[in-house]
């Protein structure tokens, strides 16, 4: 009676997020295709943060895969369609690097964490750097295409909804299917002990190094169709650690334990911060991300599994 | 089975164990005693491939292991309890098991495993849904074995066994392992209970600030007039 009850509420919930955008304003189309991208990189950083490998250098990986598809299409017209793997696996090979070495010379827990700030930076100066080809801290603006789905490019941000919503259902069946892997268990071992993971004959190092490919491939992706979606490339708002701890406390004020966790996460940080941008931006400049940083504090110190984690936990409890 | 050759290990510059050699026979129970800081946990961590070694060799039935990872060093058939245990609190009893037959080797025979794992150690059965972390001392002090058990070892090396636990669960526990010992398994022990130990044992070998100082039977151990005062207490 409850599951069916559920489905129902869920498709009902499905169906009106496909007809959503045909009712709305541009501007608030525009805030939906924002929180789909962001939800579908913080369900993607989740994969790894909800075993205890807490990245806070994702936005490394973010530049990366823009970067990447970006100057591929506007310097040899490669489509992004294209371009978008190549970013995902030139983040996939840095999450090969960072992993191995952390990994192989126990670099764990908060250290782990400091390892990925400091590659978000570099690769954000690096970026910077490298100004003759990305335009440095100014970044550069995408070729004009119109409208053309093979160039993932359109005027219509309905496009890009539709585009962000396929990315997070792919994110939510790739987590899907991480469960039911050999991945989930030894990880979940790991998460916990990996002493005794690694004395039950888990090849500790080769997992963790798995999970962070795969999450840093996803991300790379993500930050493609974020560079595509806004058409032009910034160094601080793609990489570096501005960005890079957004998406963790995106995913960690959700719930990272949760597959919605995340999502409702960035709907909630999103709302939020274009309220108080709403209401206070052109009268108190700053006093909106005061609040939005006393606010985070409250939900981090009251609610440590999230907010959609509580719930469920309430829920299931009853 | 188990044959360790002049086996020197340290952390970085710190060298700890030095020059250790000894044999351990397929089917018998060997025991190593010694003092806090002996470098006892320093051996086992070595033998299951967890600490990089500075000289020497080990042998699993005449195959030399030193150079092997962990995982591969599993797969072959030696399994490690650690010390305390150290099961996966958030995972239930019975999750906490099926980690044990991770191995490649393990997976196939994981239900008969199961269930003979549950013979052993009934009360496991009892709580098989609950979370590992509410277990008592003694009860999951068997998780750990039990896990261990999982994964079809021929070698078990335990660490501590009795460590925090109160003395007639160690009794249940020496007699559980003495059990396991029975039904063909190679065991090899770490203690600081020197007399429980050594009643379980085979062999015996007394390490000392990173050295093997007496080998022997159990016999020769009770009978030596060094061990009988710094150790048993006699």
């Amino acid at each position: 009676m409850k599951r069916s009850y559920l489905y129902f509420l869920g498709t009902l919930i499905f169906i009106g997020v496909l007809i959503f955008p045909h009712f709305v304003s541009n501007y608030i189309i525009h805030i939906a295709v924002l929180i789909l991208i962001w939800s579908y990189v913080s369900t993607v950083w989740a994969y790894m943060g909800r075993f205890g490998l807490v990245s806070l250098g994702h936005g490394a990986f973010l530049g990366i895969g823009a970067y990447t598809s970006g100057l591929l299409f506007n310097n040899f017209h490669l489509t992004p369609l294209v371009g978008m793997f190549i970013g995902g696996i030139a983040a996939a090979i840095v999450a090969l690097i960072l992993g191995y070495a952390c990994f192989r010379f126990g670099v764990i827990g908060d250290y782990f964490a400091l390892v990925t700030l400091a590659l978000a930076e570099v690769i954000m100066l690096l970026i910077i750097a490298l100004r003759e080809f990305t335009g440095g801290s100014l970044g550069f603006t995408l070729n004009k295409m119109g409208n053309s789905f093979l160039y993932l490019s359109s005027d219509s941000k309905i496009f890009f909804y539709y585009l962000a919503l396929a990315f997070v259902i792919l994110s939510i069946l790739i987590w899907k299917k991480i469960d039911k892997s050999k991945i989930y268990k030894a990880m979940r071992a790991i998460g916990e002990d990996e002493l005794a993971s690694a004395s039950l004959g888990i090849n500790v190092i080769k997992y963790k190094v798995i999970i962070t490919i795969i999450s840093a491939f996803l991300t790379a992706l993500g930050g493609s169709l974020y560079g595509q979606y806004i058409t032009y490339l910034n160094p601080h708002t793609l990489s570096g650690v501005g960005v890079s701890l957004d998406i963790a406390f995106k995913a960690i004020l959700g719930g990272m334990f949760n597959i919605w966790g995340p999502t409702v996460g960035t709907i909630l940080i999103v709302t939020m911060e274009e309220t108080f941008r709403g209401i206070f931006g052109s009268h108190f400049i700053g006093v909106s991300e005061v609040l939005y940083g006393i606010a985070l504090i409250c939900f981090i110190i009251f609610l440590p599994k999230g907010i959609y984690g509580t719930i469920v936990n309430k829920l299931s409890k009853k | 089975m188990l044959e360790v050759s002049q086996l020197s290990v340290g952390y970085g510059e710190f060298q700890v164990l030095f020059d250790i050699s000894f044999k351990v026979k397929k089917g018998s129970t060997a025991v190593i005693v010694g003092p806090n800081g002996a470098g006892k946990t320093t051996l086992l961590k070595t033998i299951s491939g967890l600490l990089p070694i500075i000289s020497g060799s080990i042998f699993l039935d005449g195959i030399p292991i030193q150079e092997k990872k962990p995982h591969q060093i599993v797969e072959m058939g030696i399994a490690q309890v650690p010390e305390g245990g150290r099961i996966f609190p958030y995972l239930s009893v019975e999750e906490n098991l099926k980690m044990g037959s991770f191995p490649k080797r393990a997976r196939e025979k994981f239900k008969d495993r199961l269930k003979w794992v549950y013979e052993l150690f009934p009360v496991l059965s009892e709580r098989k849904k609950q979370l590992a972390g509410s277990l008592s001392g003694g009860e999951r002090q068997m998780l750990a074995i039990g896990r261990c058990l999982m994964s079809e070892p021929k070698l078990i090396l335990l660490d501590e066994p009795s460590m925090g636990l109160a003395p007639l669960i160690v009794t249940h526990i020496f007699k559980l392992i003495q059990d396991i010992n029975t039904q063909g398994y190679t065991i090899l022990m770490v203690e600081q209970n020197v007399k429980k130990a050594l009643q379980l044992a085979d062999n015996a070998f007394l390490l000392e600030s990173g050295r093997i100082k007496i080998k022997g039977s159990k016999e020769e151990f009770f009978a030596n007039e060094y061990i009988k005062k710094a150790y048993i207490g006699l």
